[in-house]
Protein backbone atom coordinates (compact mmCIF):
# COMPACT_ATOMS: atom_id res chain seq x y z
CA UNK A 1 0.00 0.00 0.00
CA UNK A 2 2.62 2.31 1.07
CA UNK A 3 4.38 1.84 -2.43
CA UNK A 4 1.51 4.44 -3.26
CA UNK A 5 3.33 7.32 -2.04
CA UNK A 6 5.93 7.25 -4.90
CA UNK A 7 5.62 7.32 -7.89
CA UNK A 8 7.53 4.26 -10.71
CA UNK A 9 11.18 5.51 -10.58
CA UNK A 10 12.25 6.99 -13.97
CA UNK A 11 15.91 7.13 -14.91
CA UNK A 12 17.26 9.43 -12.39
CA UNK A 13 15.48 8.38 -9.77
CA UNK A 14 16.71 4.90 -9.65
CA UNK A 15 20.14 6.36 -9.89
CA UNK A 16 19.64 8.05 -7.11
CA UNK A 17 17.74 5.41 -5.03
CA UNK A 18 20.72 2.96 -6.27
CA UNK A 19 22.80 5.67 -4.68
CA UNK A 20 20.83 5.69 -1.51
CA UNK A 21 20.72 2.10 -1.35
CA UNK A 22 24.40 1.68 -1.40
CA UNK A 23 24.73 4.42 1.29
CA UNK A 24 22.25 2.59 3.70
CA UNK A 25 24.20 -0.45 3.15
CA UNK A 26 27.46 1.21 3.85
CA UNK A 27 26.22 2.79 6.91
CA UNK A 28 24.80 -0.52 8.38
CA UNK A 29 27.68 -2.30 7.67
CA UNK A 30 29.83 0.50 9.13
CA UNK A 31 27.46 0.32 12.28
CA UNK A 32 27.74 -3.46 12.71
CA UNK A 33 31.56 -3.42 12.01
CA UNK A 34 31.59 -0.76 14.91
CA UNK A 35 30.06 -3.27 17.06
CA UNK A 36 32.21 -5.82 15.91
CA UNK A 37 35.30 -4.12 16.54
CA UNK A 38 34.54 -3.00 19.99
CA UNK A 39 33.42 -6.46 20.95
CA UNK A 40 36.70 -7.95 19.74
CA UNK A 41 38.80 -4.78 21.22
CA UNK A 42 37.24 -5.39 24.61
CA UNK A 43 37.31 -9.06 24.13
CA UNK A 44 33.27 -10.03 24.12
CA UNK A 45 34.38 -12.56 21.39
CA UNK A 46 36.73 -14.63 23.53
CA UNK A 47 36.08 -18.44 23.86
CA UNK A 48 35.36 -19.00 27.28
CA UNK A 49 32.80 -16.32 27.55
CA UNK A 50 31.06 -18.54 24.65
CA UNK A 51 31.79 -21.24 25.62
CA UNK A 52 28.82 -21.92 28.29
CA UNK A 53 26.47 -22.48 24.91
CA UNK A 54 28.50 -25.64 23.68
CA UNK A 55 28.73 -26.98 26.96
CA UNK A 56 26.06 -29.93 27.20
CA UNK A 57 25.48 -29.11 30.79
CA UNK A 58 24.64 -25.67 30.61
CA UNK A 59 22.73 -26.53 27.02
CA UNK A 60 20.24 -28.90 29.62
CA UNK A 61 20.21 -26.02 32.05
CA UNK A 62 18.80 -23.54 29.37
CA UNK A 63 16.40 -26.32 27.80
CA UNK A 64 14.57 -26.37 31.18
CA UNK A 65 14.45 -22.62 31.28
CA UNK A 66 12.68 -22.45 27.75
CA UNK A 67 10.24 -25.64 29.16
CA UNK A 68 9.22 -23.41 32.10
CA UNK A 69 8.77 -20.40 30.14
CA UNK A 70 6.52 -21.91 27.48
CA UNK A 71 4.73 -23.73 30.10
CA UNK A 72 4.68 -20.32 32.13
CA UNK A 73 3.23 -18.96 28.74
CA UNK A 74 1.28 -21.56 27.59
CA UNK A 75 -0.55 -21.10 30.97
CA UNK A 76 -0.95 -17.44 30.80
CA UNK A 77 -2.41 -17.40 27.51
CA UNK A 78 -4.89 -20.10 28.11
CA UNK A 79 -6.17 -18.33 31.45
CA UNK A 80 -6.12 -15.34 29.62
CA UNK A 81 -8.03 -16.05 26.93
CA UNK A 82 -10.76 -17.56 29.50
CA UNK A 83 -10.29 -14.18 31.97
CA UNK A 84 -10.89 -11.93 28.98
CA UNK A 85 -14.06 -13.46 27.23
CA UNK A 86 -15.07 -14.00 31.01
CA UNK A 87 -14.63 -9.77 31.68
CA UNK A 88 -15.41 -8.84 28.06
CA UNK A 89 -18.82 -10.11 27.70
CA UNK A 90 -19.09 -9.19 31.36
CA UNK A 91 -18.87 -5.47 30.30
CA UNK A 92 -21.20 -5.68 27.69
CA UNK A 93 -23.52 -7.38 30.57
CA UNK A 94 -27.21 -5.69 30.86
CA UNK A 95 -27.12 -5.70 34.22
CA UNK A 96 -25.13 -2.77 35.89
CA UNK A 97 -24.23 -5.10 38.97
CA UNK A 98 -21.95 -7.09 36.48
CA UNK A 99 -20.91 -4.43 34.43
CA UNK A 100 -19.02 -1.92 36.72
CA UNK A 101 -16.80 -4.86 38.62
CA UNK A 102 -16.51 -6.47 35.70
CA UNK A 103 -15.25 -2.70 34.13
CA UNK A 104 -13.31 -1.87 37.89
CA UNK A 105 -11.10 -4.99 36.95
CA UNK A 106 -10.13 -4.57 33.71
CA UNK A 107 -9.34 -1.06 34.04
CA UNK A 108 -7.27 -1.62 36.89
CA UNK A 109 -4.91 -4.64 35.71
CA UNK A 110 -4.73 -2.58 32.20
CA UNK A 111 -3.10 0.06 34.39
CA UNK A 112 -0.84 -1.51 36.55
CA UNK A 113 2.77 -2.95 35.18
CA UNK A 114 3.18 -6.22 35.33
CA UNK A 115 6.15 -5.78 37.32
CA UNK A 116 4.69 -4.28 40.74
CA UNK A 117 2.28 -6.53 40.34
CA UNK A 118 3.88 -9.86 40.08
CA UNK A 119 6.15 -8.34 43.24
CA UNK A 120 2.78 -8.04 45.35
CA UNK A 121 1.40 -11.57 44.15
CA UNK A 122 5.08 -13.03 45.24
CA UNK A 123 5.15 -11.13 48.29
CA UNK A 124 1.23 -12.30 49.21
CA UNK A 125 2.01 -15.68 48.89
CA UNK A 126 5.69 -15.76 49.76
CA UNK A 127 6.66 -19.75 50.46
CA UNK A 128 3.04 -20.93 50.40
CA UNK A 129 2.76 -21.74 46.31
CA UNK A 130 4.84 -22.54 43.18
CA UNK A 131 6.94 -20.23 42.20
CA UNK A 132 5.79 -19.96 38.50
CA UNK A 133 2.38 -19.20 40.42
CA UNK A 134 2.95 -15.12 40.98
CA UNK A 135 4.51 -14.82 37.21
CA UNK A 136 1.57 -16.88 35.48
CA UNK A 137 -1.31 -15.37 37.44
CA UNK A 138 0.51 -11.59 37.24
CA UNK A 139 0.06 -12.80 33.36
CA UNK A 140 -3.13 -14.16 33.30
CA UNK A 141 -4.55 -10.60 34.89
CA UNK A 142 -2.88 -8.45 32.64
CA UNK A 143 -3.30 -9.96 29.60
CA UNK A 144 -6.76 -11.20 30.21
CA UNK A 145 -7.68 -7.54 31.10
CA UNK A 146 -6.04 -6.37 27.68
CA UNK A 147 -8.03 -9.46 25.36
CA UNK A 148 -10.83 -8.38 27.54
CA UNK A 149 -11.26 -5.21 26.21
CA UNK A 150 -9.92 -7.20 22.37
CA UNK A 151 -13.62 -9.46 23.04
CA UNK A 152 -15.85 -6.73 23.71
CA UNK A 153 -14.19 -4.82 20.31
CA UNK A 154 -14.58 -7.98 18.40
CA UNK A 155 -18.46 -9.03 19.54
CA UNK A 156 -19.20 -5.21 18.76
CA UNK A 157 -17.88 -5.72 15.47
CA UNK A 158 -20.33 -8.70 14.68
CA UNK A 159 -23.20 -7.02 12.22
CA UNK A 160 -25.78 -5.88 14.55
CA UNK A 161 -28.28 -7.67 11.83
CA UNK A 162 -26.95 -11.38 12.94
CA UNK A 163 -27.70 -10.50 16.10
CA UNK A 164 -30.84 -9.50 15.56
CA UNK A 165 -31.81 -12.70 12.87
CA UNK A 166 -30.69 -14.83 15.85
CA UNK A 167 -33.41 -13.18 17.70
CA UNK A 168 -35.56 -13.39 15.44
CA UNK A 169 -35.11 -17.13 15.27
CA UNK A 170 -35.92 -17.39 18.76
CA UNK A 171 -32.79 -17.93 20.58
CA UNK A 172 -32.05 -16.20 23.81
CA UNK A 173 -29.51 -14.00 25.17
CA UNK A 174 -26.80 -16.73 26.12
CA UNK A 175 -27.59 -18.82 22.80
CA UNK A 176 -26.57 -15.40 20.40
CA UNK A 177 -23.65 -14.71 22.10
CA UNK A 178 -22.42 -18.46 22.52
CA UNK A 179 -23.60 -19.44 19.00
CA UNK A 180 -23.68 -16.55 16.75
CA UNK A 181 -21.79 -13.36 18.38
CA UNK A 182 -18.46 -15.28 20.21
CA UNK A 183 -17.70 -17.43 17.19
CA UNK A 184 -17.08 -14.49 14.71
CA UNK A 185 -15.56 -12.37 17.59
CA UNK A 186 -12.99 -14.27 17.82
CA UNK A 187 -12.18 -14.92 13.97
CA UNK A 188 -12.40 -11.16 13.45
CA UNK A 189 -10.12 -10.95 16.85
CA UNK A 190 -7.48 -13.57 15.87
CA UNK A 191 -4.89 -11.09 14.63
CA UNK A 192 -5.12 -9.14 17.89
CA UNK A 193 -5.44 -12.60 20.14
CA UNK A 194 -2.06 -13.54 18.47
CA UNK A 195 -0.24 -10.10 19.15
CA UNK A 196 -1.20 -10.18 22.58
CA UNK A 197 -0.01 -13.58 22.95
CA UNK A 198 3.36 -12.35 21.57
CA UNK A 199 3.43 -9.78 24.65
CA UNK A 200 2.47 -12.61 27.08
CA UNK A 201 5.65 -14.51 26.04
CA UNK A 202 8.20 -11.82 25.93
CA UNK A 203 6.84 -11.24 29.29
CA UNK A 204 7.32 -14.85 30.87
CA UNK A 205 10.61 -12.87 31.13
CA UNK A 206 9.85 -11.15 34.04
CA UNK A 207 10.01 -14.20 36.01
CA UNK A 208 13.37 -13.19 36.78
CA UNK A 209 12.39 -10.55 39.61
CA UNK A 210 10.78 -12.76 41.54
CA UNK A 211 13.93 -15.72 40.68
CA UNK A 212 10.53 -18.09 39.05
CA UNK A 213 12.18 -20.66 36.59
CA UNK A 214 12.75 -19.87 33.40
CA UNK A 215 14.65 -18.56 30.52
CA UNK A 216 16.02 -15.60 32.34
CA UNK A 217 16.35 -17.67 35.46
CA UNK A 218 18.87 -19.99 33.73
CA UNK A 219 20.70 -16.96 32.22
CA UNK A 220 21.18 -15.64 35.63
CA UNK A 221 22.35 -18.88 36.50
CA UNK A 222 24.90 -19.21 33.83
CA UNK A 223 25.86 -15.32 34.14
CA UNK A 224 26.43 -15.55 38.19
CA UNK A 225 29.27 -18.57 36.96
CA UNK A 226 31.13 -16.79 33.90
CA UNK A 227 30.27 -12.94 34.45
CA UNK A 228 29.00 -13.04 30.63
CA UNK A 229 25.96 -10.64 30.50
CA UNK A 230 25.80 -9.37 27.22
CA UNK A 231 26.19 -12.94 25.69
CA UNK A 232 23.63 -14.65 28.15
CA UNK A 233 21.43 -11.78 26.47
CA UNK A 234 21.84 -12.00 23.23
CA UNK A 235 21.59 -15.46 23.19
CA UNK A 236 18.27 -15.37 25.55
CA UNK A 237 17.22 -12.45 23.04
CA UNK A 238 17.81 -14.69 19.56
CA UNK A 239 15.62 -17.65 21.43
CA UNK A 240 13.12 -15.48 22.18
CA UNK A 241 13.03 -13.81 19.06
CA UNK A 242 12.61 -17.13 17.39
CA UNK A 243 9.72 -18.26 19.51
CA UNK A 244 8.02 -15.15 18.46
CA UNK A 245 8.03 -15.98 15.36
CA UNK A 246 7.21 -18.94 14.95
CA UNK A 247 4.27 -17.75 17.03
CA UNK A 248 3.72 -14.97 14.23
CA UNK A 249 3.69 -18.09 12.02
CA UNK A 250 1.78 -19.99 13.85
CA UNK A 251 -0.77 -17.47 13.93
CA UNK A 252 -0.85 -16.55 10.50
CA UNK A 253 -1.68 -19.93 9.73
CA UNK A 254 -4.85 -20.05 12.34
CA UNK A 255 -5.99 -16.50 10.67
CA UNK A 256 -5.91 -17.95 6.66
CA UNK A 257 -7.54 -20.92 7.68
CA UNK A 258 -10.03 -19.36 9.94
CA UNK A 259 -10.85 -16.50 6.81
CA UNK A 260 -10.76 -19.60 4.06
CA UNK A 261 -13.80 -21.44 5.68
CA UNK A 262 -15.86 -18.25 6.01
CA UNK A 263 -17.82 -16.65 3.10
CA UNK A 264 -17.01 -13.40 1.12
CA UNK A 265 -19.08 -11.31 3.05
CA UNK A 266 -16.72 -11.49 6.34
CA UNK A 267 -13.32 -11.18 4.56
CA UNK A 268 -13.04 -7.64 4.35
CA UNK A 269 -13.50 -7.01 8.25
CA UNK A 270 -10.78 -9.70 8.78
CA UNK A 271 -8.33 -7.86 6.39
CA UNK A 272 -8.73 -4.45 7.98
CA UNK A 273 -7.97 -6.26 11.57
CA UNK A 274 -4.85 -7.71 10.02
CA UNK A 275 -3.72 -4.17 8.88
CA UNK A 276 -4.31 -2.42 12.28
CA UNK A 277 -1.70 -4.92 14.03
CA UNK A 278 0.99 -5.83 11.51
CA UNK B 1 -6.13 -0.91 55.04
CA UNK B 2 -3.28 0.74 56.84
CA UNK B 3 -1.74 3.66 55.18
CA UNK B 4 0.11 4.70 58.01
CA UNK B 5 3.66 4.12 56.45
CA UNK B 6 2.92 6.88 53.88
CA UNK B 7 3.73 9.02 56.82
CA UNK B 8 7.73 8.12 56.86
CA UNK B 9 8.04 7.41 53.17
CA UNK B 10 5.85 10.18 51.21
CA UNK B 11 8.85 11.71 50.35
CA UNK B 12 10.60 8.38 48.88
CA UNK B 13 7.99 7.71 47.10
CA UNK B 14 7.94 11.29 45.51
CA UNK B 15 11.30 11.11 44.78
CA UNK B 16 10.85 7.71 43.18
CA UNK B 17 7.94 9.43 40.87
CA UNK B 18 10.28 12.32 39.82
CA UNK B 19 12.82 9.30 38.89
CA UNK B 20 10.10 7.39 37.36
CA UNK B 21 8.51 10.33 34.92
CA UNK B 22 12.59 11.47 33.99
CA UNK B 23 12.94 7.79 32.46
CA UNK B 24 9.76 7.85 30.76
CA UNK B 25 10.17 11.50 29.15
CA UNK B 26 13.88 10.28 28.10
CA UNK B 27 13.26 7.58 26.32
CA UNK B 28 9.92 8.37 25.28
CA UNK B 29 12.02 11.24 23.49
CA UNK B 30 14.67 8.35 22.59
CA UNK B 31 11.43 6.43 20.80
CA UNK B 32 9.60 9.31 19.14
CA UNK B 33 12.78 10.47 16.96
CA UNK B 34 14.37 7.19 16.25
CA UNK B 35 10.76 5.25 15.68
CA UNK B 36 10.14 8.75 12.91
CA UNK B 37 13.11 8.27 10.79
CA UNK B 38 12.11 3.96 11.11
CA UNK B 39 8.97 4.77 9.91
CA UNK B 40 10.27 6.67 7.29
CA UNK B 41 12.79 3.74 5.73
CA UNK B 42 9.99 1.66 5.63
CA UNK B 43 7.77 2.93 3.64
CA UNK B 44 10.71 4.74 1.59
CA UNK B 45 11.39 3.78 -2.03
CA UNK B 46 14.32 2.31 -1.87
CA UNK B 47 14.52 -1.01 -0.80
CA UNK B 48 17.52 -1.63 1.33
CA UNK B 49 16.42 1.27 3.95
CA UNK B 50 12.89 -0.73 3.86
CA UNK B 51 14.71 -3.94 4.55
CA UNK B 52 16.68 -2.12 7.27
CA UNK B 53 13.57 -0.70 8.96
CA UNK B 54 11.91 -3.80 9.03
CA UNK B 55 14.78 -5.94 10.41
CA UNK B 56 14.38 -2.93 13.06
CA UNK B 57 10.92 -3.62 13.85
CA UNK B 58 11.77 -7.51 13.60
CA UNK B 59 14.44 -7.30 16.18
CA UNK B 60 13.24 -4.69 18.97
CA UNK B 61 9.69 -5.77 18.87
CA UNK B 62 10.09 -9.64 19.60
CA UNK B 63 13.09 -8.80 22.19
CA UNK B 64 11.79 -8.71 25.91
CA UNK B 65 12.27 -5.47 27.00
CA UNK B 66 14.39 -7.00 30.38
CA UNK B 67 17.07 -8.60 27.99
CA UNK B 68 17.19 -5.15 26.11
CA UNK B 69 17.97 -3.70 29.65
CA UNK B 70 20.65 -6.39 30.01
CA UNK B 71 22.59 -5.84 27.04
CA UNK B 72 22.52 -1.88 27.73
CA UNK B 73 23.12 -2.04 31.56
CA UNK B 74 25.71 -4.70 31.59
CA UNK B 75 26.89 -5.24 27.83
CA UNK B 76 27.03 -1.65 26.81
CA UNK B 77 29.90 -0.68 29.45
CA UNK B 78 31.61 -3.81 28.94
CA UNK B 79 31.92 -2.98 25.56
CA UNK B 80 33.86 0.17 26.31
CA UNK B 81 30.76 2.30 25.68
CA UNK B 82 28.74 4.06 28.66
CA UNK B 83 26.37 6.81 29.05
CA UNK B 84 25.74 6.17 32.54
CA UNK B 85 23.47 4.30 34.79
CA UNK B 86 20.26 6.69 33.56
CA UNK B 87 20.78 6.91 30.32
CA UNK B 88 21.79 3.48 30.15
CA UNK B 89 18.59 2.07 31.23
CA UNK B 90 16.67 4.65 29.78
CA UNK B 91 17.47 3.63 26.16
CA UNK B 92 16.80 -0.03 25.80
CA UNK B 93 13.17 1.12 26.78
CA UNK B 94 13.44 4.08 24.21
CA UNK B 95 14.76 1.33 21.58
CA UNK B 96 12.20 -0.93 22.46
CA UNK B 97 8.82 1.41 21.98
CA UNK B 98 10.62 2.60 19.00
CA UNK B 99 9.65 -0.26 17.21
CA UNK B 100 5.91 0.42 18.25
CA UNK B 101 6.27 4.11 17.69
CA UNK B 102 7.03 2.92 14.19
CA UNK B 103 4.41 0.60 13.43
CA UNK B 104 1.83 3.45 15.09
CA UNK B 105 2.84 5.76 12.61
CA UNK B 106 3.30 3.63 9.54
CA UNK B 107 -0.77 2.70 10.38
CA UNK B 108 -0.85 5.79 10.37
CA UNK B 109 0.61 6.85 7.22
CA UNK B 110 -1.28 4.41 5.62
CA UNK B 111 -4.19 6.19 6.88
CA UNK B 112 -3.72 9.50 5.16
CA UNK B 113 -5.85 9.22 2.20
CA UNK B 114 -4.05 8.30 -1.23
CA UNK B 115 -5.45 11.13 -2.98
CA UNK B 116 -3.05 13.33 -1.02
CA UNK B 117 0.76 11.56 -2.09
CA UNK B 118 -0.91 11.43 -5.59
CA UNK B 119 -1.74 15.61 -5.25
CA UNK B 120 1.83 16.57 -3.64
CA UNK B 121 4.00 14.39 -6.50
CA UNK B 122 0.93 16.10 -9.49
CA UNK B 123 2.56 19.55 -8.04
CA UNK B 124 6.01 18.17 -8.55
CA UNK B 125 7.03 17.46 -4.85
CA UNK B 126 9.65 14.84 -4.30
CA UNK B 127 9.51 11.70 -1.94
CA UNK B 128 11.25 13.63 1.06
CA UNK B 129 8.95 16.48 0.38
CA UNK B 130 5.61 14.82 0.31
CA UNK B 131 6.79 13.10 3.32
CA UNK B 132 7.77 15.83 5.64
CA UNK B 133 4.78 18.21 4.06
CA UNK B 134 1.86 16.11 3.65
CA UNK B 135 1.99 13.22 4.69
CA UNK B 136 3.80 13.20 8.21
CA UNK B 137 2.13 15.86 9.55
CA UNK B 138 -1.53 14.54 9.23
CA UNK B 139 -0.34 10.60 9.93
CA UNK B 140 1.00 11.92 13.35
CA UNK B 141 -2.52 13.51 13.90
CA UNK B 142 -4.14 10.45 12.85
CA UNK B 143 -2.12 8.19 15.17
CA UNK B 144 -2.71 10.07 18.59
CA UNK B 145 -4.54 7.20 19.83
CA UNK B 146 -2.49 3.88 19.28
CA UNK B 147 0.35 6.63 20.09
CA UNK B 148 -1.28 6.77 23.39
CA UNK B 149 -0.87 3.35 24.18
CA UNK B 150 2.21 2.93 23.14
CA UNK B 151 3.33 5.63 25.95
CA UNK B 152 1.28 4.14 27.98
CA UNK B 153 3.23 1.03 28.02
CA UNK B 154 5.71 2.74 28.09
CA UNK B 155 4.93 4.70 31.30
CA UNK B 156 4.46 0.89 32.87
CA UNK B 157 7.44 -1.01 31.20
CA UNK B 158 9.45 1.67 32.90
CA UNK B 159 9.14 0.06 36.15
CA UNK B 160 11.53 -2.60 34.72
CA UNK B 161 14.52 -0.34 35.76
CA UNK B 162 13.74 -1.28 39.01
CA UNK B 163 14.77 -4.84 38.27
CA UNK B 164 18.50 -2.75 37.64
CA UNK B 165 18.23 -0.84 40.60
CA UNK B 166 17.06 2.37 39.69
CA UNK B 167 15.57 4.03 42.51
CA UNK B 168 11.94 4.59 40.47
CA UNK B 169 8.54 4.14 42.22
CA UNK B 170 8.50 0.14 41.48
CA UNK B 171 11.97 -0.20 43.43
CA UNK B 172 10.38 1.08 46.28
CA UNK B 173 7.79 -1.22 46.49
CA UNK B 174 9.60 -4.68 47.71
CA UNK B 175 11.13 -2.20 50.26
CA UNK B 176 8.08 -0.64 51.85
CA UNK B 177 6.27 -4.24 51.92
CA UNK B 178 9.23 -5.74 53.66
CA UNK B 179 9.30 -2.83 56.35
CA UNK B 180 5.28 -2.51 56.71
CA UNK B 181 4.76 -6.24 56.22
CA UNK B 182 0.93 -5.48 57.88
CA UNK B 183 0.29 -2.90 55.08
CA UNK B 184 1.32 -4.65 51.75
CA UNK B 185 -1.66 -4.41 49.90
CA UNK B 186 -2.04 -0.23 51.11
CA UNK B 187 1.61 -0.20 49.63
CA UNK B 188 0.69 -2.10 45.94
CA UNK B 189 -1.89 0.17 45.60
CA UNK B 190 -0.48 3.39 47.14
CA UNK B 191 2.62 2.42 44.00
CA UNK B 192 -0.66 0.74 41.70
CA UNK B 193 -2.67 5.03 42.00
CA UNK B 194 0.91 6.22 41.10
CA UNK B 195 1.27 4.43 38.19
CA UNK B 196 -2.53 4.70 37.02
CA UNK B 197 -1.67 8.88 37.51
CA UNK B 198 0.21 8.62 34.68
CA UNK B 199 -1.43 7.08 32.71
CA UNK B 200 -4.69 9.16 32.95
CA UNK B 201 -2.44 12.28 32.35
CA UNK B 202 -1.45 10.36 29.19
CA UNK B 203 -5.00 9.67 28.13
CA UNK B 204 -5.92 13.20 28.98
CA UNK B 205 -3.26 14.32 27.25
CA UNK B 206 -4.36 12.05 24.27
CA UNK B 207 -7.86 12.70 24.14
CA UNK B 208 -7.26 16.52 24.05
CA UNK B 209 -4.68 16.14 21.11
CA UNK B 210 -6.93 14.19 19.24
CA UNK B 211 -9.94 16.99 19.58
CA UNK B 212 -7.58 19.27 18.75
CA UNK B 213 -5.82 18.29 16.06
CA UNK B 214 -8.60 16.18 14.49
CA UNK B 215 -8.05 15.49 10.63
CA UNK B 216 -10.99 17.15 8.94
CA UNK B 217 -13.02 15.89 5.95
CA UNK B 218 -11.51 12.49 5.63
Amino acid sequence: MSTLLFDVPGPRARRRHQILSVVTVVVVTAFLGLVVWRFASTGQFDYELWEVFVTPAYIEIILEGLYYTLLAAVMAIAGALMFGMLFGIGKLSDHAWVRWPCWAIVEFFRAVPLFILITYLWALYRFQIELLAPLVIGLILYNGSVLAETFRAGINAVPKGQVEAAYALGMRKSAVMRIVQLPQAIKIMTPAIISQCIVALKDTSLGYIIVAPGLTYAGRQIWREFDNHLQVALVLGAIYIILNLCLEQLGRFAQRRLTESRTVQGDAGADDATLAVR
Amino acid sequence: MDFSFLQDSWELLLKGFWVTLRVFFASGLIALVLGTFVAVARVSPVPAMRAVGTAYVTLFRNTPLLLLLFITYYGLPAMGIDFGFFWNVSLAAGLYTAAFVCEALRSGINGVPLGQAEAARAVGMPFSMTMTQVILPQAFRLVVPPMASVFIALAKNTSLVAALGLADIAFRLQGLMRDYPSSRTAVFLTIAAMYIIIVAAISLVASWAERRWKVESR
